[in-house]
């Protein structure tokens, strides 16, 4: 008898352990969740400026600009346009 | 003495005395129950919610507003997020260092901050919205009884370019002017909250429950073409600076779909940057400002004469000697003409010739043509302020108002609608709904307005106004077909007609097989010529071959081509 109560004490006192472990375990994974998380949203952030950032420079004035000035490109006269018709 | 002889114990002790201390025992157990019951039973709600106060936490979770992007998906609005540093003036005392750091980091006076912080309210703003890694050395410095919060501010890369057509939002994130404001309940996000269990420093130890998701506001993909739009401003920009005009509006329309490509409205202003804004600016003229549209009316006039069938495209009309008189009221031409067709009338812009067809209808004819044409009526796009401009009910039309109606006087007008009552010359015939958002699968067919003999007629009218011996030789396009009508009317101040006009120009392209409806107002053009066909047409011009090239649209006419100088005619007003 004495036996089986011994048994089942180590197997309580296993028990309680383990959810001790298991709860600690969980705690770690949730404050690594917890930062990857805030990672997502910094470079959820960080994409918005450089979708930001791409408008700017991509802006359709300041392309025109350095066409113009810079590489002095201009649009083609209509002479200078040739049609090609489409092969079917 | 040993204690089991003490003379004490043999002494009887009267029994009520153990009774009384037994029942104080009981009652004192009695009370503990009756406490412990009460905290157990009745008042546990109470104290569970206290208990938890000192460690679970619930936590605002902030949902971005969604993307507005051209229909080619460039970002044309984004919430990024800023902090606000704020202080409990009660706890922030700084040492003189201290505050130098913080002032300098946050690029203010030192003497503001202190007096910022001086302030006896609980809560003060220190500054709003800077930058995300400013406010990390700011917390960084450490300092006490300063602290931030996280808010969103909207960018808006196109600036000045697409003010009217995005608007922008206030200061908590919701939509005050156009798109922003239209389309508000697709944009906004809906902040979430969850509960979590806290340490004593402060961390997040246990997600408890998702309160509530929060739902990020959802993208918007605009009609609007980033390029066109560009295009639009720029020219409209040069020639207001070149007229010396007061302002001005350019709507360019997609033919096939009834899609708002681009909507540009001068004077603007810059949505980033709103600390001085003026009406004149904030004004959506496109949808808010009502004009006399003047001849751009005539070719409404002559499809609802070819529809009835009482007039011919070769009908002839007298309009000799350039005068009529109706009622006690005359009605001129800018000069003489004599004899012209229909067609003729439309490519000269003979007011008398469109007098003459509108007196054959009914007036209840044209009001129905014009009503449901869309004028009279707001487009309800969504926008602040929208009119309909207006159109008086044909019970009381006198001859000579529904004379003067058939060139636009008497009758007034926003440019958008305008520009989408010409969607039925554009196209067979039927007229679309207006479209700000993308479409995937365009309406196939509108709403019938004339027949489509009557359409095609009255475009190639508008093919002739467009060539040599037209009113708007100066709206043609190199390797297009291009049709259109001008438009110069005196404006009414205060009831009468003054000496200041608007000129426009209404037209599409190619007119083979249109798919660019665009149309140009100048408010005002005062240096020089005010007529539409030399101040908004070569606006119309510019854009229609920039756009036009831009879509890769094909060519329908020999680039060849020599022009033939002839004087253009003059409109009449």
């Amino acid at each position: 008898m004495a036996r089986v109560n011994l048994i089942l004490l180590l197997l309580a006192v296993a028990c309680a352990l383990s959810t001790v472990n298991a709860n600690h375990r969980a705690r770690k994974l949730f404050v690594e969740l917890e930062r990857e998380q805030g990672r997502m949203r910094s470079l959820e952030v960080e994409w918005g400026q450089l979708q930001l950032e791409q408008s700017t420079w991509a802006g359709s004035a300041r392309i025109e600009k350095i066409a113009r000035d810079k590489l002095r490109m201009k649009p083609p006269a209509a002479a200078q346009i040739i049609v090609i018709e489409a092969t079917k | 003495m040993k204690f089991a002889s003490s003379p004490l114990l043999s002494q009887r002790l009267p029994a009520w005395r153990a009774r009384l201390l037994l029942l104080g025992f009981l009652a004192a157990f009695a009370g503990l129950a009756g406490w412990s019951l009460y905290l157990q039973g009745f008042n546990s709600g109470f104290l569970q919610e206290k208990g938890a106060l000192r460690y679970s936490r619930v936590l605002e979770l902030s949902a971005t507003r969604g993307r507005i992007m051209d229909r080619n998906g460039n970002v044309l609005a984004v919430s990024t997020p800023v902090k606000s540093i704020w202080a409990i003036p009660e706890d922030a005392r700084l040492q003189p260092a201290q505050a130098n750091a913080l002032a300098a980091l946050l690029e203010m006076d030192v003497r503001e901050l202190q007096h910022k912080l001086a302030s006896d309210r609980d809560f003060v703003f220190v500054k709003r919205q800077i930058p995300p890694d400013v406010a990390d050395k700011v917390a960084a410095l450490n300092l006490p009884g300063i602290h931030d919060q996280r808010e969103y501010r909207r960018y808006y890369p196109a600036a000045e370019m697409s003010a009217h057509m995005l608007g922008f939002t206030g200061a908590d994130d919701i939509g005050q002017e156009g798109v922003e404001l239209a389309l508000e309940k697709t944009l906004a996000g809906k902040a979430g909250s969850r509960r979590v269990i806290k340490d004593r420093r402060g961390q997040v130890i246990e997600d408890v429950e998702s309160i509530r998701a929060p739902q990020d506001g959802k993208d918007v993909l605009l009609a609007l073409d980033d390029k066109i739009q560009y295009l639009a401003y720029a020219s409209l920009r040069q020639t207001i600076a070149d007229s010396h005009a007061k302002a001005g509006g350019i709507v360019v329309l997609d033919a096939k779909s009834g899609e708002v490509l681009a909507l540009v409205n001068l004077p603007t202003y810059n949505p980033n940057n709103r600390v001085k804004l003026s009406g004149a600016q904030l004004r959506n003229r496109a949808l808010t400002d009502t004009f006399e549209p003047g001849s751009t009316m005539k070719p409404f006039t002559a499809a609802l004469a070819l529809d009835k069938g009482k007039y011919l495209v070769d009908t002839p009309i007298q309009t000799a000697p350039g005068w009529l008189t109706i009622g006690n009221a005359t009605i001129h031409d800018s000069e003489a003409h004599g004899v012209l067709t229909v067609a003729q009338v439309i490519q000269k812009s003979s007011n008398i010739g469109a007098a003459k067809m509108a007196l054959s209808f009914k007036p209840e004819e044209m009001w129905t043509m014009l009503d449901s044409l869309g004028f009279g009526s707001p487009l309800k796009l969504g926008f602040p302020g929208e009119v309909g401009g207006r159109l008086r009910p044909y019970k009381n039309w006198r001859p000579i108002e529904q004379a003067t109606m058939a060139y636009g006087n008497g009758i007034s007008v926003t440019l958008m609608q305008l520009a989408r009552a010409y969607l039925v010359f554009a196209r067979n015939g039927d007229l679309l709904p207006l479209s700000l958002t993308r479409l995937d699968s365009p309406p196939l067919a509108g709403k019938p307005i004339f027949t489509e003999q009557t359409a095609h007629e009255v475009r190639a009218m508008l093919e002739m106004v467009v060539m040599p011996g037209g009113t708007a030789p100066k709206a043609k396009v190199a390797g297009y077909r291009v049709a259109g009508k001008t438009g110069t009317a005196h404006k009414v101040e205060g009831g009468i007609y003054v000496n200041h006009y608007v000129a426009s120009f209404v037209g599409f392209a190619p007119a083979s097989d249109p798919r660019l409806v665009i149309a140009v107002m100048i408010d005002e053009p005062s240096g020089g010529s005010y007529y539409g066909g030399d101040v908004a047409a070569p606006v119309f011009s510019r854009v229609m071959a920039g756009s036009l090239r831009a879509l890769g649209v094909e060519q329908d006419a020999p680039p060849m081509q020599a022009a033939v100088a002839v004087a253009p005619a003059k409109e009449s007003m």
